[in-house]
């Protein structure tokens, strides 16, 4: 369609028929300031800021409910309108309590900002303002109605963004309110999207608020570290006496996959990096306790061992078992430290879905993989199994608005009535554990019918709902980890048979993906390439074991059996979330990487204290593919990364890091990583470098080098670099991969998170905790979540 | 229940049944009740919209917008159902006229839907009753049961083949749900909040389907208009302003009351003849000429015509017929006080102007009649009202801004009799505090 041409203060612009008036200026780079207007939610009008003329007509019209209509003329700037905001902020100011100097928006703040621009510097009121008594509606959402300028935006985007309407307004006129669903406080998923959206310090965040001053902070944009989604966020920082301390998680960033959105997690649990319980020295088992010792006392100590098995009994004595938290770089380091260091392909990591199984149906099959940007454009979308509510709230929020936004067909089968029903144009309730029947039933076996056919959902029915999604374009095809393996395949070829449809596997954990990439896997290297197709790893790194290694479950019999002799556990607690038996693994020499103390930790022969996600550098990959950099947000005396820690291990076997970490070969860029001086540290690597006698630009401990590598050898990690480094998110294919192997659905476990727990880690989050108390609390009928 | 009045320059159309019985279906229909309604099942549609366009019937519920205009916007085919809208939310502060016709004709406002459903191909019509008119409400209910007994409503509606249903529906005290939009809104069963126009109700209206919404008054002249013709009704006013009004005489009168004048009649006789003049050898000071969100006219400017153009040119407006006249005892600080109470009550509290605005100038008037008033009040008083003008989100900031904006320029010389300390010189002395809910 021909655009629609218009003037705005003498300037000619053209923008596609049914764009807003304010849209369109600002596409002009002319802005209208606005309150209640926001991009995406319903229109209000009733804030009156955006008061422009337009010619022919009588009254100032409101730019944000105007459709730009062929030939219209319009004014943004005359004396009337500048005349018309002014009263508008005055009269706001009427009853607003301006406390800025102690309000948490103060200097992030709409209304401080229209005062600033419409210079409503003097009031006209010499009256008592009104008053109301600030709210707290629930562990981290507390409301102060004086400072409420009634914009609307979090009631809007608690309703159309998260579909949970929990919050309204009340009474009229100037006792006009906001108010919770519960009376006098909230039962709602928690996101604080309404704090994050109110233009003023209305809603504050109970972790938040009165901390700090805005200006006292750093914002370091980086990836969330909880679930599997990836959302782009932006830290705020401040220094502290541990190092530095996390104050805030918001997205003031709306450029990345998220774009406005955060859950309860990716705004508030950043507090466990700064939990007392963090370890900050190596400790060391000495006559049956963990001691605290020194980091050369215990390398020494790892290394030593390490070596001595390695050579006596041989690698496969040794068993290796990675993260789903750690970095891409960290991963892809740790299997090849196992693999070319330990000698072993005992490597494994918790599963939480069968991305193998994914890349084998998808091998050869370019754009077939659908990123989560895509989940938000799709005409069409089929949803088996999960509950994206409560497990991928970010991919909840994609679904939910694309159905919003653009009227996207939602098709839901599940065995419980999730919550993302409400969108579907077709909901199909099954029996639990049947999601693979589905997919076989819709790749075309139709023997599969008879186990998910009952009377509301008919053979009938079924079929006719396969003709429908047949006759989708661009079907993105999203589905938990109940399918897996055979299924998945199955699947594939349902997809195969609907034009451009893609797929997204769920995991949990934010890198998940990145793990199962990054081959920690005992049967598998990096990019799906089973071990009989090493060749391209054995010129690399000059040497891969052949034989494919353990699994985790086969480590625990091979431990007990008394042939696994060591453990090597980084940034995962197998005996805390796998109900693995503990003691089979104290009998050995177990060395455990974390933060905390974990049951894993607990029984460990040393433990050595990791730095968290917010705390290195180095890149991610969320469950849908997308690569996104890590951005380190500052340091916590005493914690080092897996990746130091690694390399460390190495080097105290005897190791040549060199052949380790590529160091020397072409790294473009050192991510911060081997600088202290973010956080005002010495700059401890380089110290070390130096006593090495070693080059501190081409270091080791540099994750680049490493992700040099990857890029270079990890199917579909081809991607640029330098769109990485700034921040933007990277599709990822499965085309190139490796044949992937068929591996045994059990092995899969998933994490069964919620909105509110996040892992051995979310335990550790003080703000995860008190929201799940107050449920305790208060059992909540379903009414807020569903 | 209301006392009915009569003087003998009324030219009775729409209180002709008044006083009659006609509430009863018999009696009504030995009124020549449904009659209209059965003419129009004959007629072509357009042939009713342009009849009432050429009858220069006027919404009466303000705005005085041509009905069949109106009725002309609704498009003729429509994936949705079409509505028809009789609001009788009568809450505008001087305005008692629908009330009559609900309590003494209720079957010539439901006539009056039919008719402007078969006009505008509609098949429903829902009747709106202000919330306080509890009793209007049971007679409504009572006249709508028995027309659905006779087969006048329902379908198959006199055994034509048409299908018309009619509900009514109570409000729940809000002045702000008589704005046609918060009057869908309501309906609809939300917050009674103004929806953003465009689109306008005759295109995305009740339900999301088209919607003519019309005044309690203007359907209930519409059976009167297809039974004595366009032309007829025309001329009962001057060019433009078809028929007769409703006109509710209130205030320091002699004869208060409702009164049924030809569009048109003069207001100084209105006051001095049909409403009998100021009571108790007092002189006229001000008049509200058509509900209170009408600027106001002084006792100098009354010799106007009392027909929507005219009352326009005159700087003021014929409004909703709410006529409230003031004697000179009364201090205009307080009149304006009272009715900013009641915009402030009333205001739905969506957008800034308004909800900030009214609040403002309630506080800003409370202080001032009681003697607290500085000078740069007046200014103020009038800088608020004159910035809430034009800008606010429906005509309701307008209605409290424009009689205010009046009363200051009009009036400025009693607002600073009030400075300086000094109490109301209306009130007796020590008098001044104000007890006004
Ligand atoms: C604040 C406000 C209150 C209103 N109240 C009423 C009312 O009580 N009754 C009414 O008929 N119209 C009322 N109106 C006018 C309606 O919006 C609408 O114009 C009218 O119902 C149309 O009918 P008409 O064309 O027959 O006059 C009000 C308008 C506003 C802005
Ligand atoms: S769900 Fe709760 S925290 Fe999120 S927007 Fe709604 S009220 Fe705010
Ligand atoms: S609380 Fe904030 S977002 Fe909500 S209406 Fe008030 S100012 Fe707007
Ligand atoms: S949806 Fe996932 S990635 Fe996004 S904020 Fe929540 S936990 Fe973090
Ligand atoms: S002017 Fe604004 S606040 Fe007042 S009633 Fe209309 S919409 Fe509500
Ligand atoms: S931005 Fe247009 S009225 Fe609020």
């Amino acid at each position: 369609m021909a655009d629609v041409n218009i003037t705005v203060d003498g300037k000619k612009v053209a923008a596609p028929a049914g764009t807003l008036l304010i849209e369109a200026c600002k596409s002009a780079g002319i802005e209208v300031p606005s309150f209640c207007y926001y991009p995406n939610l319903s229109l209000q009008g009733a804030c009156r800021m955006c008061l422009v003329k337009v010619e022919k007509m009588p009254k100032l019209q409101t730019a944000c409910t105007t459709v730009i209509s062929e030939g219209m003329a319009v004014s943004t700037d005359t004396p009337e309108i500048h005349q018309a905001r002014k009263s508008m902020v005055e009269m706001l100011l009427g009853n607003h309590p301006l406390d800025c100097p102690v309000c948490d928006a103060g200097g992030e703040c709409e209304l401080q900002d229209m005062t600033f621009a419409y210079g409503a510097a003097e009031s006209k009121f010499i009256d008592i303002k009104n008053h109301r008594e600030e709210q707290q509606w629930s562990p981290v959402v507390y409301f102060d109605r004086p400072r409420c300028i009634l914009c609307y935006r979090c009631v809007r985007v608690c309703g159309e963004g998260m579909d949970v309407w929990a919050l309204g307004v009340q009474n009229r006129g100037v006792s006009s309110v906001i108010a919770p669903n519960k009376e006098d406080h909230l039962e709602c998923e928690e996101c604080g999207m309404c704090i994050d959206i109110c233009p003023v310090g209305a809603l504050t965040s109970g972790a938040y608020r009165y901390k700090t001053r805005p200006w006292e902070m750093r914002h370091v944009g980086t990836t969330c570290t909880h679930c599997a989604d990836g959302c782009k966020t932006t830290l705020g920082v401040r220094r502290s006496d541990t190092g530095m301390e996390i104050v805030r998680g918001d997205n003031r960033d709306k450029s990345g996959i998220n774009g406005d959105f955060l859950c309860m997690k990716g705004r508030y649990a950043f507090d466990f990096a700064n939990h007392e319980d963090r370890l900050t020295q190596p400790l060391i088992r000495k006559d049956g306790r963990l001691t605290p010792s020194t980091w050369e006392e215990a390398f020494e100590l790892i290394g030593r061992r390490f070596k001595e098995i390695r050579d006596s009994a041989g690698g496969q004595a040794i068993g290796v078992v990675g993260s789903t938290r750690t970095t891409n770089e960290e991963n892809y380091l740790l299997q090849k430290f196992a693999r070319v260091a330990l000698g072993t392909n005992n490597i494994d990591h918790h599963r939480t879905a069968d991305f193998p199984a994914l890349a084998a149906a998808l091998r050869g099959k370019p754009e077939a993989t659908a990123s989560m940007r895509d989940v938000f454009k799709a005409p069409a979308m089929l949803l088996i199994g999960n509950n994206p509510t409560e497990q991928h709230p970010l991919l909840a929020w994609q679904i939910r608005n694309n159905v919003r936004l653009h009227k996207a067909r939602l098709y839901v089968i599940n065995s419980e009535p999730v919550k993302l029903r409400r969108q579907a144009v077709n909901f199909i309730q099954i029996p639990v554990g049947s999601e693979g029947n589905v997919a076989r039933f819709l790749s075309g076996d139709d023997s599969a019918a008879g186990s998910i056919s009952n009377p509301t959902a008919t053979r009938d029915a079924w079929v006719a709902l396969r003709d429908k999604l047949r006759g989708e374009q661009n079907l993105v095809i999203i589905f938990g980890s109940e399918i897996r393996g055979e299924d998945i395949a199955s699947l594939v070829k349902f997809g195969s048979a609907v034009p451009s449809a893609k797929f997204v596997c769920l995991s949990d954990y934010a890198n998940s993906r990145g793990a199962a990439d990054m081959g920690l896997y005992p049967d598998l290297l990096p990019g799906y390439h089973p071990m009989s197709d090493a060749g391209k790893w054995r010129d690399e790194w000059g040497g891969v074991p052949q034989t494919p290694g353990l699994t985790l479950p086969q480590m625990v019999e091979s431990a007990k059996a008394g042939n696994l002799k060591a453990f090597y556990v980084v940034g995962a607690n197998p005996v805390g979330r796998l109900g693995i038996d503990a003691f089979s693994f104290s009998q050995r020499f177990v060395v455990v990487q974390d933060m905390f103390l974990t049951e894993t930790a607990l029984i460990a022969d040393v433990v050595l204290p990791a730095a968290n996600a917010y705390e290195k550098s180095g890149t991610v990959t969320n469950t849908c593919g997308d690569v996104q950099f890590l951005q380190k947000a500052g340091e916590i005396t005493g914690a080092k990364s897996d990746f130091e820690m690694t390399v460390r291990i190495a080097d105290a076997m005897g190791f040549d890091v060199s052949k380790l970490v590529p160091f020397s070969r072409g790294t473009h860029s050192d991510m911060g990583q081997s600088r202290g001086a973010q956080s005002g540290e010495v700059d401890r690597h380089g110290v070390w470098l130096e006593a090495q006698g070693l080059e501190p630009k081409m270091s080791p401990f540099d994750p680049t080098a490493i992700l040099d590598e990857i890029q270079r050898l990890v199917p579909g990690y081809g991607v640029s670099r330098a769109n990485l480094l700034a921040g933007n998110d990277q599709h990822t294919t499965l085309s190139g991969s490796g044949a992937g192997v068929q591996h045994d659905p059990a092995l899969i476990a998933p994490a069964n998170d919620t909105l509110f727990t996040s892992g051995t880690l979310g335990r550790y989050s003080r703000a995860l905790n008190s929201v799940m108390e107050n449920r305790q609390k208060q059992p909540a009928e379903e009414v807020a979540a569903d | 229940m209301a006392d009915l009045v009569s003087h003998p320059d009324e030219v009775r159309v729409v209180s002709r049944r008044f006083g009659q019985g006609a509430a009863d279906i018999d009696r009504y229909l030995q009124l020549d009740g449904y009659k209209a309604v059965q003419k129009a099942l004959a007629m072509q549609p357009d042939a009713i919209v342009n009849l009432v366009k050429d009858s220069g019937l006027r919404g009466r519920g303000g705005a005085g917008f041509n009905t069949g205009m109106k009725w002309s916007f609704v498009p003729k085919q429509s994936a949705k159902p079409k509505y028809i809208l009789c609001n009788g939310d009568e809450s505008e502060p001087g305005t008692c006229k629908d009330r009559l016709i609900f309590e003494h004709d209720p079957h010539a406002v439901i006539e009056g839907v039919v008719i402007a459903g078969i006009a505008t191909g509609a098949h429903a019509g829902y009747i709106y009753v202000r919330g306080e008119y509890r009793y209007l409400l049971e007679i409504m209910q009572k006249a709508i049961k028995d027309a659905y007994a006779r087969g006048f409503l329902g379908k198959n509606i006199f055994g034509s083949g048409y299908d018309f249903e009619v509900y009514w529906h109570g409000g729940a005290g809000a002045y702000e749900v008589g704005e046609e939009s918060a009057l869908m809104e309501s309906l609809e069963g939300k917050r009674g909040i103004p929806r953003i126009r465009p689109p306008f109700p005759a295109v995305v209206g009740l339900w999301g389907g088209p919607t003519v919404i019309n005044n309690a008054e203007t359907l209930a002249s519409v059976p009167h208009i297809l039974l004595g013709g366009a032309e007829w009704f025309a001329k009962l006013g001057p060019p433009k302003n078809g028929g007769t009004r409703l006109f509710c005489l209130s205030g320091h009168l002699n004869r208060p009351g409702v009164y049924e004048l030809p569009m048109g009649y003069n207001l100084k006789k209105m006051i001095y003849n049909v409403g009998g003049g100021i009571p108790n050898g007092r002189t006229l000071k001000a008049v509200v000429p058509g509900g209170s969100s009408c600027p106001l006219l002084t006792a100098g400017e009354i010799d106007v015509s009392m027909d929507f153009d005219s009352m326009m040119k005159a700087g003021s407006m014929l409004g909703s017929g709410g006529v409230v006249v003031v004697d000179d005892s009364t201090c205009m600080v307080k009149f304006a006080l009272r009715i900013m109470k009641f915009y402030r009550h009333e205001s739905c509290g969506w957008c800034i102007p308004c909800r900030e605005g009214t609040d403002w100038l309630d506080k800003i008037l409370v202080r001032f009649h009681s003697g607290g008033g500085l000078r740069k009040d007046i200014d103020n008083i009038q800088y608020l009202s004159e910035n809430m003008l034009g800008r606010t989100f429906c005509p309701l900031g307008d209605a409290a801004a424009m009689p205010t904006i009046s009363i200051v320029k009009k009036f400025r010389k009693e607002f600073e009799d009030h400075l300086d300390g000094k109490p109301c010189p209306f009130e007796k002395a020590g008098a001044a505090e104000l007890a006004m809910a």
